[in-house]
């Protein structure tokens, strides 16, 4: 014992003093990642927790001419409650969004189902190629559609140019139509990846075996492929659905009176209207819809991947 | 071994994962210079004991001395112990020279220094001129002495292994023990190996500790472990034994036997007796211990038994044979010694089932 | 090989689908350059001849240029921070067992999801209460909260596709955090910081919503856009700006997503 301690301390770092702090860390691993996210969760909680919680006060005050009254009260809620405005307009918020999501994961579904099943080369660039409009602008995307839907738009002007038509088509721009075909078309990209993902993992054996058993391709599809695929079907349909009940800029530029959705309502209490605790209120009821529907979405998911696994 | 010349002392180590217990009391002392395994199958805490020596899991509880130091606060890179990864780590940005020589930024060594330490590396792991390959160049096997490399050149007081031969096929795998063998006798540093091939570990070690469900069953000798295994579970790990319930007799103070089920009553020198008169044992007996004959062999312990199965493996034969008094049938393993034995003759012909005292072990009972 | 095989054999309809999927997918977005070099203040066919014009009028303006340096200010900064606190969050994720993990995660990722709106409205009743002036940092904080979830969705599975041993072993070989951070962890995330860059700027440089409730007196890029929207006189100098934020935004986002998923899809396949 007395050797080695002596041969020891002479030559390694292992006596090397270590701070209390670094030895604290070391010890514990939950503390050391607890560092690591403590930015970023300090930054989201000052983003999200924090304002969501003003938001929530705020619900509970009322418009005082240009000020705040801030006894709390319930009024705002009795009034969306009772008003029937504010439920047409939740019901038609989520009527164009589902519309949207369907039409969205109907379409996208080949589309995955191609590039997982029959692309055998430069996979990564389909994927690419399928998600890149995505990343771009999100306003120049639905402003192009109200280049194109316009009333002196791509479609009226070329369709009046080949003299299929005389006056041009007004309902086009500012309906809910126009809202759901854009809604479509730009949420594309966030379908296309959970569908692709889903039907990419299935284990192409699978698919033989029930060849191998007697099915043909329809019915190796509806009893094989689709139900694997429902996890991905889920999956794409909540990430379109929950942000587009919230959208502004579509309805804003394409929808008209008859397309406006909640967003724009909010937008209005902040705005024209200035009645800021309306909005919160709005905001929150919103928050608790999609809260709600999110739910719904995760306990559906449970059994879909019940069923899958 | 006693603890006081112990260069690696493991006292009373605990190691939760929140409720699970992946260490449970393991204490045991390994030596300076020492090839030492530790055994088991996955999930058995083995790993997890290496991962403690160098200093990835910290300890619940119990403390471990590295050359007489104790290592509760000494986080990795300040312990005098290198690793050589089951994956092998091989940085794959960086190329053969440059992962070798890694760990040597610190002592801020001159350049050619440096260079000259890493192509001694290069030799001694026979890979003479591979300093600029990269990485995914590599075959597992080179990968692997690179590992071994870049651990060595730091000097540590202790190797540690992670099942380092798991990813090689079977042939190179063998090669690799045989270089690692004579690697470790030619470095003299410690090694503490981690394996979960029996094979591997009696082939390797110095000493091997055999571990299941966190605890150390028991450390000895390869030999110690084959042929004088303390419990059941050591017994039927390291290679195949036949067990069979028995009673001890203390026939007075001169002799002693175990009477046993099946194999009759056997004796056996008292002092290797430590139970009672009348107390249950096991009767172990490894297959390769027993003989066939036709006919009963002189001098040897010998019963009547059946021949139940054979198969021919080249070099011996493995048989079933049954016996009167026990429904279990007896694995025997016998060489063939003339090339015309093991052609036996059929199944449930009558054979005579013989062994020597000498060659049993006596376990306590389940 | 695995072209031969039953379940793989060509289907013709479904390639004719697809083609047609990804023209649909990008010539709604490509009217905006072409009519952007229409010789006509009416956005219409037919198409009236090839101009450079309103490419020309931008250039001379003061506003667009305001505009576009506020954007580039804030979409520097945004991903700067994002992709640093990307980094950091993702290797906490990836490398340690931390208790409650799966709920920090679904907070971080929450603004992937839900409306910006509410998050543009919540931060703006925050700023206005405690008396913060609206200005191009807190449209950078709400750019902020929108990016970090991508930085960190993008660093997560560069951290997920290295094996943590590599980080060990140059603890084991004798260096600290910090020396292990940049000699293995860094270089071997690089990409994937690189993408995380270029991904969380483009995103800060179009976003609107957040923009929208928390720009001040400076617009951004897509606000200076919006406010132009009212004028149709504008509309075609409003194309051309949008023409060339969409060549920028594709090619960013394209180069990113070659980095972001390089290495990784060939490693596993």
């Amino acid at each position: 014992m007395t050797e080695t301690s002596v041969q020891t301390s002479a030559a390694e770092p292992a006596a090397k003093p270590v701070s209390r702090l670094e030895r604290l860390l070391y010890r514990s691993e939950a503390l050391r990642g607890y560092l690591l996210m403590s930015p970023t969760l300090l930054i989201m909680t000052i983003g999200i927790i924090v304002p969501f919680l003003i938001l929530v006060t705020m619900s509970l005050w009322t418009r005082d001419g240009f000020s705040f009254d801030a006894t709390l009260t319930i009024a705002n809620y009795l009034r969306v409650w009772n008003e029937p405005i504010f439920g047409a307009l939740l019901r038609r918020s989520f009527w164009i969004s589902g519309v949207a999501t369907v039409a969205t994961v109907v379409l996208c579904y080949p589309m995955a189902y191609y590039v997982a099943f029959h692309v055998h080369r430069n996979k990564m660039m389909w994927i690419i190629l399928m998600t890149l409009p995505f990343w771009t602008s999100y306003l120049l995307r639905v402003f192009a559609w109200k280049v194109i839907l316009g009333y002196e738009g791509v479609i009226n002007s070329g369709l009046q140019g080949l003299g299929m038509i005389e006056e041009p088509l007004s309902f086009l721009l500012y309906s809910k139509s126009a809202v759901i075909i854009t809604l479509a078309h730009a949420w594309a990209a966030f379908a296309i990846l959970p569908l692709y993902v889903s039907l990419e993992k299935i284990d192409k054996s699978l698919l033989e075996a029930a060849t191998d058993l007697g099915d043909g391709p329809v019915a190796r599809f509806w009893r094989i492929t689709f139900p694997l695929s429902m996890p991905g079907i889920i999956a794409a349909s909540f990430l379109i659905f929950i942000p587009t009940t919230g959208d502004y800029i579509t309805p804003a530029l394409l929808g008209g009176p008859d397309g406006a959705m909640i967003g724009n309502f909010i937008q209005l209490q902040f705005g024209a209207v200035n009645n800021w605790p309306m909005g919160a209120t709005l905001s929150i009821v919103l928050m608790l819809w999609i809260a709600a529907i999110a739910l719904v979405f995760l306990f559906i998911t449970r059994q879909a991947e019940r069923r899958v696994s | 071994m006693t603890s006081s010349d112990a260069f690696i002392s493991i006292r009373n180590v605990n190691k939760f994962f929140g409720g699970f217990q992946a260490i449970d009391d393991v204490s045991m002392d390994i030596g300076k210079g020492e090839f030492f395994s530790l055994l088991g199958a996955s999930g058995c805490g083995k790993t997890t004991l290496l991962r403690m020596l160098a200093g990835f899991e910290s300890t619940s509880s119990g403390e471990i001395l590295i050359d007489g130091q104790p290592t509760a606060d000494v986080p990795p890179h300040h312990r005098p112990v290198n690793m050589v990864f089951q994956s092998y780590a091989i940085f794959p940005h960086l190329n053969v020279r440059d992962n070798i020589a890694y760990g040597l930024r610190k002592q801020r060594l001159p350049k050619a220094k440096r260079q000259e330490m890493v192509e001694e590396m290069l030799d001694l792991i026979k890979l003479p001129g591979y300093g600029t390959r990269k990485a995914n160049e590599l075959s597992g096997g080179q990968r692997q002495r690179i590992a071994l490399a870049r651990a060595l050149i730091l000097r540590p007081k202790v190797l540690l292994l992670d099942e380092p031969l798991g990813a090689l096929d079977k042939q190179l795998r063998e090669q690799m023990q045989l270089e690692l063998r004579a690697l470790q006798r030619q470095v003299g540093i410690t090694f503490v190996f981690v394996t979960h091939d029996q094979e591997e570990a009696l082939t390797l070690s110095d000493r091997i500790a055999v571990m299941s469900g966190g605890k150390v069953l028991q450390v000895d000798t390869p030999h110690g472990l084959y042929e004088a295994p303390r419990t059941r579970e050591v017994a039927s790990f390291i290679g195949n034994m036949n067990f069979f319930p028995a009673t001890v007799r203390r026939n007075g103070a001169s002799a002693g036997a175990v009477e046993t089920e099946g194999l009759g009553t056997i004796p056996v020198p008292l002092d290797i007796l430590t139970k009672p008169d009348g107390a249950p044992v096991q009767v172990a007996l490894r297959p390769e211990k027993f003989a066939l004959s036709d006919t009963r062999p002189d001098g040897a312990l010998a019963v009547q038994a059946r021949l139940s199965t054979s198969a021919y493996l080249g070099e011996r034969s493995h048989h079933y044979v049954t016996i009167d008094g026990r429904e279990e049938p007896v694995a025997v393993s016998t060489p063939n010694l003339h090339r015309l034995a093991g052609d036996d003759a059929g199944t449930g012909a009558p054979v005579w089932l013989s062994w020597t005292p000498e060659s049993i072990v006596i376990l306590d009972a389940e | 090989m695995s072209d031969g095989t039953y379940i793989r054999r060509p289907n013709r309809p479904l390639q004719i689908y697809a083609v047609i999927f990804l023209i649909v997918l990008y010539v709604p977005v490509l009217f905006i350059p072409m009519f952007s070099f229409n010789d006509s203040i009416y956005v219409r066919f037919p198409l009236q001849g090839f101009t450079l014009q309103w490419y020309g009028e931008l250039w001379t303006r003061e506003p667009v240029w305001n505009a576009l340096w506020n954007s580039v200010k804030v979409g520097l900064v945004v991903s700067v921070i994002s992709t640093v606190l990307g980094v950091v969050a993702a290797r906490a994720i990836t490398r340690y067992r931390i208790p409650g993990k799966g709920t920090m995660v679904t907070f971080i990722m929450m603004p992937l999801v839900i409306p910006g709106i509410i998050f543009g409205v919540a931060l703006l009743v925050l700023l206005s209460r405690m008396g913060v002036p609206l200005s191009l940092y807190t449209v950078g904080l709400g750019h902020l909260i929108i990016c970090l979830p991508f930085g960190v969705a993008t660093l997560l599975p560069r951290f997920e596709g290295f094996d943590p041993s590599m980080e060990e072993a140059s603890a084991d070989l004798g260096e600290n955090g910090w020396w292990t951070f940049w000699r293995v962890t860094f270089p071997m995330v690089f990409p994937g910081v690189v993408a995380s860059l270029l991904l969380t700027f483009t995103i800060s440089f179009d976003e609107f919503i957040m923009a929208f409730f928390l720009t001040g007196t400076d617009p951004t890029l897509p606000m200076y856009i919006w406010g132009q929207l009212r004028f149709p006189q504008e509309f075609p100098s409003v194309l051309a700006l949008s023409a060339l934020i969409l060549f920028v935004s594709f090619f960013l986002v394209f180069v990113a997503q070659r980095l972001g998923r390089a290495g990784l899809d060939n490693g596993n396949t």
